[in-house]
């Protein structure tokens, strides 16, 4: 139907509309964001490396981004093999309540957790949104690795232990191998989401902001902005190519395990 | 000399569900043993158990002497090859076939030759460098017997391997699981529900219905002398038809549409009692004389129902005398022999020989 | 099952054999947690409601004051609803305009290109959510992005004011960052849809919108109700956006659990409020989920 995929390349058009600005207004050679464009310049961008605060919060960004993808992962593998693998007491409603903060409003966890941080004491800091970052992100990274696990012929482990492996070196030997490109897919993702992350880092950091929490800062001077779209412009264009390795490697998990393509993480 | 496989009582329960009641059976050296059965009757589950993928919940295993208590199956002299085939889609061919050395002490060039002659065994030499998913069904399967026999095991497990296969396929397989068992010499146990299969290849076939063996013989023996009506209903076509035992010693019986009869102490495999049985008989068994062909052996008549021509035979269920229930006649399909038309009036032969009496 | 140690009886196998047990060791983990940093905070956050603040000190006595106040109070009661508005309109757009794209991904895109679609609806959702709620203030601002450009065509002559620090604005932005959550179950529950069926009903003399109405529709609402709560849920909580573009007006009930909680150092007053508002939420899902029931059950 003809007005239908008219539809669709208008939506397409509204998702992407607010995003391309960025380039658009980052190399624009003027402070306030509006047409006409006036002129083309990199200086928002030269500027960007200049300003320690801003790297420090980058640093710190990747550093909690970085663990918080390898702990969710780990977790998500824990969660998504013992879905798929083994039947307990109270399956569904374990497996239901560990999905849970994806529905939640994420004030929510962040009030929470910041009220139960500082009944205990703990001093807020870069640990303290790992925590937070993994409780959301552990869901994600179980919905991508759910159907990685169970596609999973179990066959194949069998034959592995018949063929005279442990336990453990079957794991290493056979499903780690198949599973890898979702594990790789849960990494990215995860990186990607505590990267971005605003709201629970916003209540849980210490002194040093992480990178969204910086950016937030910024927002209420004018003269920061055009800063901002170059910032932003390298954060999207960064999200985007992990993205893009991301959804390669989950086909390229398909492909291995000889599957059809359902269409996507979720 | 002590059977290589040894199972005594096994017994297997799932919650409630008794899965395997009370289990004995020896597996010889060097046999190609079949345990046949419909959906559910346990034979998976019993091969499981030897090969160490289920633990009996009662009852003793012994492998080559050694009881199998508390070892896991990864120590077991024992190998499978998988109903799904269960190649590693991730490693090639070699390194499919290779992967049960890697413990072992050879050098990587003996290691590399192993793998060599088993694909040669299988007939898939040359293959080793392909991906595993690139093979087709009957690839895969060979590709899981060479993987299976590299280790030489003293037992080869098989569950259900050529169901997965299309009709000519797996005849084909059928043969060469026979052509290869007797060239590696090992004691092959396969599990199925094609009973035809199970006649083919084995030595000895255990029927089991409802996680218990119903019999176990030879082929020949199961076809000829099934112990219950079940066994001889599963295995091929087979007529039934009410039976009156008249005299228990001698064993005369009458036998609706056919007459009184009186046949040996061998063709009522599970014994004689006075009273209502039934008795079967093979389509084969029976004949359907054409005008102008005398009389031989017993006779009785009856009328053509329905007929389904085969190729090489034809089947003609046939209504006997007052009986209601109509039973199949086969024929070959010879040359000058004519083919009855529905409706139409003949005379049976039949040879009170190959009658079996059924208590049940 | 993979039962390597044998000789187990097994007449308990259905509660804890050694199967269970390895699957709740290794759920465990996650799991507990889970419950350490969800359930406990949670069930402090619900304690702390009842409590009240004094600077830096709490004073334990449970008193229900806190909830008094918030129902009372015609600010917060303002709030809360202009919540529900908001998110409320929020979902209805964001739904609205879902499903038709999720109807063109699954019946008028060929098999092999409908991931790259689903991949290309979901990219800007991965992106920085900050960025692009800041994007749409500068986008609807005075001298913004969409009044000067249209300025320039020609099209108004003043700029346009309706269109940020107000509740419009909220409702623009979330529809826009929330569109993937909803187009997502959706497409998953019209793939579901045996095509078959809608063949039967044009043989059986339905029109292709009658066919719509009366089979798609149905069949496909049970992905529309996971489109609804998965944008309503959390738009309700929503932070960033009401504090960017909603202006006085736009403010919902997160922005003022924040002050409670920051500003005012009144951590049970806030805590009150998002109780209120998790409940409200549920509440409301929960009635959603009942009218739409006769949808949701039969086969998946």
């Amino acid at each position: 139907m003809k007005s239908l995929r008219f539809y669709a390349i208008l939506y397409l058009i509204f998702l992407y509309a607010p995003i391309a600005l960025l380039p658009v207004f980052a190399f624009n050679d003027a402070t306030i964001i509006a047409f006409p464009l006036t002129g083309f310049t990199t200086q928002w961008f030269t500027e960007l490396p200049q300003i320690p605060a801003l790297i420090d919060s980058v640093k710190n960004s990747l550093y909690i981004a970085v663990i918080t993808a390898l702990l969710s992962t780990l977790l998500g593998i824990c969660a998504s093999r013992a879905a798929a693998k083994y039947t307990f007491p109270l399956k569904k409603p374990i497996m239901g309540f560990i999905m849970v903060p994806l529905v939640l409003p994420e004030i929510i966890v962040a009030v929470s957790l910041l009220v139960i941080l500082l009944q205990l004491g703990l001093s807020l800091g870069a640990w303290t949104v790992i925590m937070g970052h993994v409780l959301i992100c552990t869901p994600f990274c179980i919905a991508i690795l759910n159907s990685a696990f169970q596609n999973l012929d179990p066959s194949l482990e069998e034959a592995a232990i018949d063929l005279g492996e442990s336990t453990w070196s079957t794991f290493r030997l056979i499903t780690l191998p198949l599973v890898s490109p979702a594990i790789i897919s849960a990494l990215l993702i995860s990186f990607t989401i505590s990267l971005d992350e605003f709201i629970i880092a916003f209540f849980l950091t210490g002194t040093e902001p992480t990178l969204p929490v910086y950016l937030w800062s910024q927002l209420r001077f004018p003269a920061r902005i055009p800063v901002v779209m170059a910032l932003g412009t390298i954060l999207v264009a960064g999200s985007v190519v992990l993205l893009i390795i991301a959804e390669i490697m989950r086909r390229r998990g398909l492909r291995r395990a000889g599957l059809k393509d359902s269409g996507g993480f979720l | 000399m002590t059977a290589l496989i040894d199972l005594k009582n096994i017994n297997k329960y799932y919650a409630d569900y008794h899965a395997l009641r009370d289990v004995s059976l020896e597996i010889a050296q060097g046999e190609f043993f079949s345990l046949l059965g419909p959906s559910g009757c346990g034979k998976t589950t019993l091969l499981r158990t030897i090969a160490g993928f289920e633990a009996p919940s009662d009852g003793t295993l012994h492998i080559a002497g050694v009881d199998m208590n508390g070892v896991p199956a990864n120590a077991r002299p024992t190998n499978m090859v998988f109903q799904s085939y269960a190649i590693f889609p991730h490693l090639s061919v070699s390194e499919n076939v290779g992967f049960g050395l890697r413990k072992s002490a050879l050098s990587a060039s003996d290691k590399m030759n192993s793998v060599e002659q088993a694909l040669e065994m299988v007939g898939l030499d040359g293959f080793g460098g392909r991906a595993a998913h690139a093979l087709s069904g009957g690839q895969r399967q060979r590709v899981a017997l060479a993987r299976a026999l590299i280790l030489k095991p003293k037992v080869l497990l098989l569950d259900e391997p050529l169901s997965a296969l299309d009709k000519k396929l797996r005849e084909q397989m059928q043969s060469e699981l026979r052509r290869l068992q007797r060239q590696v010499g090992i004691t092959f146990i396969l599990v199925t529900h094609d009973q035809e299969e199970a006649l083919i290849m084995s030595d000895r076939v255990a029927v089991m219905f409802d996680g218990e063996i119903a019999q176990l013989a030879d082929p020949q023996t199961l076809y000829k002398r099934p112990v219950s009506s079940k066994v001889g209903d599963f295995i091929g076509v087979m007529n039934f038809l009410p039976a009156t035992v008249d005299n228990a010693q001698k064993i005369t019986l009458d036998v609706a549409g056919l007459g009184p009869v009186t046949i040996d102490p061998e063709q009522a495999p599970s014994g004689a009692q006075t009273g209502a049985a039934q008795i079967g008989i093979r389509p084969e068994m029976m004949s359907l004389l054409f005008d102008g062909e005398p009389d031989r052996g017993q006779m009785t008549h009856a009328t053509i129902k329905d007929r389904a021509y085969y190729g090489d035979m034809t089947y003609y269920d046939v209504s006997i005398k007052d009986v209601a229930q109509p039973i199949t006649i086969s024929m070959k399909n010879i040359i000058g022999r004519p083919v009855l038309e529905i409706g139409q009036a003949t005379r049976v032969s039949w040879d009170a020989r190959s009658l079996v009496l059924f208590s049940d | 099952m993979l039962d390597q140690v044998s000789g187990v009886r097994a007449p308990l196998a259905g509660l804890l054999n050694t199967e269970s047990k390895k699957g709740l060791a290794l759920i465990g983990v996650p799991f507990g947690y889970v419950i350490l940093m969800l359930a406990v905070p949670l069930a402090a956050i619900l304690l702390i409601s009842f409590w009240t603040q004094d600077f830096q000190t709490f004073d334990t006595t449970p008193t229900l004051n806190n909830y008094r106040e918030a129902v009372t109070d015609p600010l917060y009661r303002e709030l809360l609803f202009r919540s529900i508005r908001i998110a409320g309109l929020v979902t209805l757009v964001t739904v609205l305009l879902a499903f038709p794209i999720a109807y063109f991904i699954s019946f008028h895109v060929a098999p092999s290109r409908k991931s790259l679609w689903l991949f290309l609806i979901t990219i800007p959702f991965w992106t920085s959510y900050l960025i692009r709620v800041f994007l749409w203030k500068v986008i609807l601002g005075f001298n913004g992005v969409l009044n000067s450009g249209l300025q320039g065509i020609g099209i108004i002559e003043e700029p346009l004011t309706f269109i940020l620090y107000n509740a419009n604005a909220v409702v623009i932005t979330l529809a826009h960052a929330f569109a993937p959550f909803a187009i997502l179950p959706i497409f998953v529950a019209l793939e579901k849809i045996d095509r078959s069926l809608l063949e039967a009903s044009q043989d059986l003399g339905e029109t292709k919108l009658s066919t719509f109405f009366r089979v798609t529709l149905p069949l496909a609402m049970p992905g529309v109700v996971a489109a609804v709560l998965i944008v309503f849920i959390p738009t309700i909580g929503d932070y960033v956006t009401p504090r960017l573009v909603g202006g006085p007006d736009g403010l919902m009930i997160a922005n003022m659990i924040q002050v409670q909680f920051l500003r005012l150092n009144n951590a049970p007053m806030g805590a009150t409020l998002a109780v209120i508002a998790m409940l409200s939420v549920s509440f409301i899902a929960l009635i959603f989920v009942a009218l739409n029931h006769r949808f949701l059950r039969g086969p998946r």
